[in-house]
């Protein structure tokens, strides 16, 4: 199958690594990956921070670059819940609805196209790490992703996987909201941190980057062992 | 026309006024261990409900019905209650709603009031004004009491005193009502605040109350609580005045089926309020001889005129919003600086005002959708916070840099060309950036710009 890849614009820039797994993945899957080059960014942080008409201009892009490709996969939750959430209504501003609407069922996140397009829990991984879930809130709340990651790394070898105590609570990123309300943010944070160094484990694995460069960026601030990394890395092991 | 929430006009901004709250060891340990108590008991109690999501969209439903018809259901309320001997009076805002209330006071020649479970008059200041009008108002809710007797501020909507834990009250209780010896147990000092009520449950002419519930129909209005304070304020005095914001018209009894079942269960994760209390207009030789509802505006119909974000006023006051807050759960209610805080004032409050106060409020999110989940009315929070954050970018009040940022962004993100550029120009600018985020970099470290982007690794493997 031809996949079509959009690597978000921050894991474009910040966390390559990411692209390079999920490629890695599918390929070993057997499936062809294209790159889109033009691509560049949902529009999420515009969109929430109130930036309506850039958001706006974002999303035209993303539609004209993805026109025609028949799968694609996003190895970002909150860019996948962008989409999903926001783009419908958004088109319906823009005389657009059709395209959104055609847009949406060929938008995967990473797990779930592992999982609900292509039924695979084993890509055939080795992980000898102890590795603990953060279940960031978009893929929570927004996907609805359930146990899909879960489920793909219990199938990786060697990988020990510890439950994280009150996973449910968000680790306080909320993109301009680090920022604007960094003290509430850091707060946040110290009790996720807290709840992951409790875990004992090594890694802490998400499907979002945002979140595991908020808790990676605290956890090293701390000169903390524990490592942060996307599940695709994970899985390309 | 001079809208009050309270005091937010005057409230330092959230990420200031939180800054000083978090650093409150107490207060946050009270606020957490309060809000994980309610949110497991609502969990719980949620969770037995097969037909729980069917209660929702059908309250949803009725609160759009509501607000669509809110004028005929109005008029329909004021004939129903004038009918059953009741007195309706319309408040455009909080000054004219104080002027109605104090000045139904003073024609019966009183100098007390005895109050409960009345959120509307915190917003309208009333107490204020009964004291410069020389009448003495007394809480008789516990929780409110504790706040009253402590010159202290609400902290949250259904238990507005759960930053205080029992030894504080101990202290007040022994300080404010001049007792020399109190035990440390809760039934002791709930025996002490039933001594200090119950003299003036007995003596005082004039009841207030707010309400959850009014309906259309029947002209009848509901509270519910816990304690029986309630109950005892709408049935002793001889004059009852109840204050209701506009929006909490249901338009027949059959509604209020749906909404007691979701709002006890989302409050305090009970099954069932201990006192329903429903009454209609005045009946003879039973309860006040005199009953008045005032109406109150006081912003709400400026909520009611955007489409985008009116299904705020859907709100019942259960708060479920705050308790799966996790920034409430960090920071507690006196940060949002309104009697409406948590997600819910972040929303409410600036609506409320028409955004010229309150503008941080917007941003105490992190957008994590856990409001959203618990809210009986199904309020869209998150898109509503966008909503007013975009309000406020549209009105050209969002800061400078920030603009000039996003736009710079937009601008190198309309194309992939151009965004790879900017990537280089980003990892040669990386030590000036490093410098810049030190809003970030002070408790989180940057992450490294890596040596090559996704984009510049894909172009030379193909």
């Amino acid at each position: 199958m031809l996949i079509s890849l959009f690597i978000a614009c921050y894991n474009d820039a910040l966390f390559p690594e990411t692209g390079k797994a999920v490629v890695r993945v599918l390929e070993r899957l057997g499936h062809t990956v294209e790159f889109r080059s033009a691509q560049t960014c949902c529009g999420q942080m515009h969109y929430n921070t109130g930036y309506y008409d850039e958001a706006m201009s974002l999303m035209r892009h993303f539609l004209e670059v993805f026109r025609g490709a028949e799968t694609i996969c996003i190895p970002s939750a909150s860019c996948v819940a962008m989409i999903r959430d926001h783009f419908p209504r958004m088109g319906a501003d823009a005389g657009l609805e059709t395209e959104v609407a055609e847009l949406l069922p060929r938008v995967f996140e990473f797990t779930e196209l592992l999982t609900d397009k292509f039924g695979v829990t084993d890509v055939g991984a080795v992980y000898p790490h102890r590795v603990t879930l953060h279940t960031s809130c978009h893929s929570l709340r927004a996907l609805q992703i359930g146990d899909r990651p879960k489920r793909l790394l219990r199938a990786v070898r060697e990988l020990e996987l510890i439950e994280l105590p009150e996973s449910d609570q968000c680790c306080g990123f909320g993109g301009t909201f680090a920022i604007k309300n960094a003290a509430v943010s850091t707060a946040m944070l110290s009790d996720k941190m807290q709840c992951i160094l409790e875990t004992g484990a090594e890694i802490c694995v998400a499907a979002d980057n945002s979140c595991l460069m908020h808790i990676g960026g605290g956890l090293k601030h701390q000169a903390s062992p524990v490592r942060c990394v996307h599940i695709a890395e994970v899985l390309a092991s | 026309m001079s809208v009050h929430v309270g005091d937010s006009e005057r409230a330092e901004d959230f990420p200031k006024a939180s800054r000083q709250l978090l650093g409150n060891e107490q207060l946050r340990r009270n606020v957490r261990r309060a809000t994980d108590v309610i949110r497991n008991k609502r969990a719980n109690v949620v969770a037995e409900m097969p037909d729980w999501e069917d209660l929702r969209n059908a309250a949803r439903e009725i609160k759009r019905n509501v607000l669509r018809n809110l004028d005929s259901y109005l008029e329909q309320f004021e004939e129903a209650c004038t009918r059953a001997g009741g007195r309706v009076h319309w408040a455009r805002d909080a000054d004219e709603a104080n002027r109605i209330i104090v000045g139904l006071i003073q024609s019966h020649n009183e100098t007390e009031i005895i109050k409960v479970k009345t959120m509307t008059s915190d917003e309208t200041r009333l107490n204020l004004a009964l004291e410069a009008a020389g009448i003495t108002p007394y809480e008789t809710d516990l929780a409110d009491l504790i706040i009253q007797l402590g010159h202290d501020k609400p902290s949250h909507i259904v238990v507005p005193a759960l930053h205080r834990n029992k030894t504080e009250i101990r202290e007040l209780f022994m300080r404010e009502m001049g007792l020399p010896e109190l035990g440390t147990q809760p039934e002791d000092l709930t025996a002490a605040a039933r001594t200090y009520l119950r003299k003036r449950f007995l003596r005082v002419k004039v009841g207030f109350s707010g309400a959850n519930f009014a309906v259309a129909e029947t002209g009848s209005v509901c509270v519910v609580e816990s304690e029986g304070n309630g109950r005892m304020c709408v049935t002793l005095p001889e004059i009852l005045i109840t204050m209701i914001g506009i929006e909490k018209i249901v338009p027949s009894f059959d509604d209020l089926e749906v909404f007691l079942q979701l709002l006890p269960r989302s409050a305090t994760g009970e099954r069932m309020n201990p006192y329903n209390s429903i009454w209609t207009g005045v009946t003879a030789e039973d309860g006040p001889r005199e009953f008045h509802v005032v109406l109150l505006d006081n912003g709400r119909t400026k909520v009611l005129a955007d489409p985008e974000s009116r299904e705020t006023l859907h709100c019942i006051r259960c708060a479920a919003c705050l308790n799966a807050c996790p920034v409430y759960r960090q920071t507690g209610g006196h940060a949002y600086g309104s009697i409406y805080s948590g997600p819910i004032g972040a929303i409410l409050t600036p609506q409320l005002h028409g955004m010229e106060h309150s503008q941080s409020l917007p941003y105490a999110s992190s957008l994590c959708g856990a409001c959203y989940e618990v809210c009986p009315v199904k309020i869209n929070i998150p898109e509503i916070l966008i909503h007013l954050r975009r309000r406020l970018v549209d009105a050209g009040e969002a800061p400078v840099m920030e603009g000039l940022g996003m736009k710079a962004a937009a601008i190198a993100m309309s194309d992939g060309g151009r965004f790879g550029i900017a990537e280089k120009l980003v990892r040669i600018g990386q030590p000036f950036g490093r410098f810049v985020a030190t809003g970030w970099a002070e408790s989180r470290d940057v992450p490294e710009a890596p040596k090559e982007t996704f984009r510049e690794w894909w172009a030379k493997r193909s």
